[in-house]
């Protein structure tokens, strides 16, 4: 047996020690969920991001709107009232490093998307208090000045593609994706053909408001007006979630 | 204070250790009251394990025991599940207090009619405080929360002036489809001095003091198939409805800020950069957001916002 002095008197024994003990209670919470058969809903319509909204869930990032911001609707009374249906696993299963969050300074954002216009969110981030008079969100002026950097669009798609993102570089992946999401997704999904996916999506959207440019708010706004829709839960049952719980 | 202590002999044992020769540490317990808290928290924690889903075990866990909760799914099946926050979510929607008490009224103004609910004192006090809730979530951050809108950007709720139609009717279909406000722009159509012209026979719909003669060179573009704007603004220019066009004979405007600017000059540059980049306002469909019983009750608050028609 060890004694107290003796871990108190010797560093790098109090180190691994105290590593252990705050383990035990890491691993007996998270580790159980990775091979819990009902962990994660089998739902439909869940995708990966496209080329844009990933960059814009890139500038999310970089732009640290997760301190203020949460992603992530608790089963509560209040929050369905507000924010719509709450969030399941499913829908961030693709997300690296999901953006739940943990603070609220600002409202929910997993069902932002298609709440608004995408002109609100422009004129939103540029400055707040141009639509919400009480917002003490800070403005994010450059976003719409800035052009949006896509040339590693391919590289940040392979890396995610590592942590089991299923963006498509063989064939072979192409096939799996349109068995799994459908042609028109597939497509989106194919690293290869990122840039032009990219570029097709921001122009003939125009998410920003300016004509023929590709800026960060292009992908900001894409990636914002795509959250929490993917899911249509028109085709479940309620008690059908409860099931994997 | 430290020192006065360490220099009095004490009753308490030290630890034993001596640092730097002569800093001991003493070796007090616990206080009690601490000490049984911490206790309560391992009792508690075994009693939860045993009623709640706690440990896991292959690939499941264990469910807890005398907790089940049983709630009416979709279908009208009753249904029992052990306790999860989502099977207790639904429970509470359908049987808390609160819950119970504002879906009996939603399903009374769901039954009624617009003309029995704005008839009706009870069902509009109901409304009021309600709909109040769903458009500071939902409708706020555009129209702001007392519908006053952003000019330019977002209409006014709370005037008496509706591009897409006051009525009950109106608004119900406007909340429940959303809109497209579409004014194609006329920049690269008209010269600048043709601009001007225009710009100067809208104003002069409102009575502003003009030049005549451009504003009669503007309501030669306006009111013929040159501008055609009065296609959709029509040939009194009132407006057509069904493409939410402005009505341009009144004082109010939601696209040019004409009132705030500061001369006649000033209000003719606002209302020319208008008819030069024309205008493309889109407001979201709440149909697969909100119910139908809540669009209801959205419909009449902003009916009453700006006194509908």
């Amino acid at each position: 047996m060890i004694k107290h002095e003796s871990i108190e008197t010797n560093a790098a024994l109090l180190v691994i020690l105290t590593l252990i003990v705050v383990s035990i209670g890491g691993l007996v919470e998270i580790v159980p969920l990775f091979y819990i058969d009902d962990t994660v809903e089998d739902v439909e319509g869940v995708r990966p991001y496209t080329a844009l909204e990933l960059r814009g869930r890139d500038i999310y990032q970089r732009e640290g709107c997760y301190l203020c911001h949460s992603q992530m609707i608790r089963p509560f009374r209040d929050e369905l009232l507000r924010y719509g249906h709450y969030s399941l696993a499913a829908e961030s299963q693709y997300d690296h490093p999901f953006q739940w969050g943990s603070k609220r300074t600002g409202p929910d954002l997993a069902r932002v998307g298609g709440k608004y216009s995408n002109a609100w969110h422009v004129a939103h981030l540029n400055n707040p208090r141009d639509v919400v008079p009480q917002s003490i969100m800070p403005n994010y002026p450059w976003l719409l000045q800035t052009d949006l950097d896509y040339s590693d669009i391919q590289e940040r798609m392979r890396a995610l593609k590592r942590t089991g993102v299923p963006y498509s570089e063989t064939q072979q992946e192409y096939d799996a994706n349109v068995a799994e999401f459908g042609a028109a997704a597939a497509d989106q999904l194919d690293i290869l053909h990122a840039e032009e996916n990219l570029m097709h999506q921001a122009l003939t959207e125009d998410y920003d408001g300016q004509r023929g440019r590709i800026t960060e708010m292009d992908a900001l706004v894409a990636y914002l007006q795509v959250l929490g829709t993917m899911v249509d839960f028109s085709k479940y049952d309620e008690g059908y979630f409860a099931d994997f719980r | 204070m430290s020192q006065t202590k360490t220099s009095k002999p004490s009753a308490v044992q030290t630890t034993g250790h001596a640092w730097d020769g002569d800093i001991q540490e003493f070796n007090n317990p616990l206080p009690s009251w601490w000490l049984w808290a911490f206790y309560a928290t391992v009792v508690f924690a075994v009693v939860y394990w045993v009623f709640y889903p706690a440990w896991p075990v292959a690939g499941s866990y264990t469910k807890g025991v005398m907790n089940d909760i049983t709630f009416v799914d979709s279908n009208g099946k009753s249904k029992t599940t052990h306790w999860n926050t989502r099977s207790a979510l639904l429970r509470d929607l359908q049987e808390s207090k609160t819950a119970v008490l504002s879906r009996d009224y939603l399903n009374k103004v769901a039954a009624a009619s617009y003309a029995e609910i704005l008839g009706d004192p009870e069902m509009m006090a109901f409304t009021r405080s309600m709909a109040r809730g769903i458009f500071g979530d939902n409708c706020a951050p555009c129209h702001g929360s007392g519908g006053a809108g952003v000019i330019g950007l977002f209409p006014n709720l709370a005037d008496d002036d509706w591009l897409w139609g006051g009525s009950v009717g109106d608004i119900q279909a406007t909340v429940k489809n959303g809109h497209f406000g579409f004014m194609p722009a006329f920049g690269e159509v008209f010269d600048d001095a043709q601009l001007d012209d225009i710009a100067s026979y809208v104003l002069s719909l409102s009575g502003h003091p003009v030049d005549a003669a451009a504003s009669r060179r503007g309501k030669a573009i306006f009111q013929t198939n040159e501008g055609g704007c009065y296609y959709c603004h029509t040939h009194q220019a009132t407006g057509l409805k069904s493409q939410g066009a402005a009505n341009l004979t009144d004082q109010i405007w939601t696209i040019a800020d004409v009132n705030g600017a500061a001369d006649l000059a000033g209000k003719k540059e606002r209302v020319k950069q208008v008819i030069a980049n024309g205008v493309q306002r889109r407001m979201p469909s709440w149909s697969e957001r909100l119910s139908a019983a809540q669009i209801k009750l959205l419909t009449v608050y902003v009916h009453e916002l700006g006194g509908g028609q």
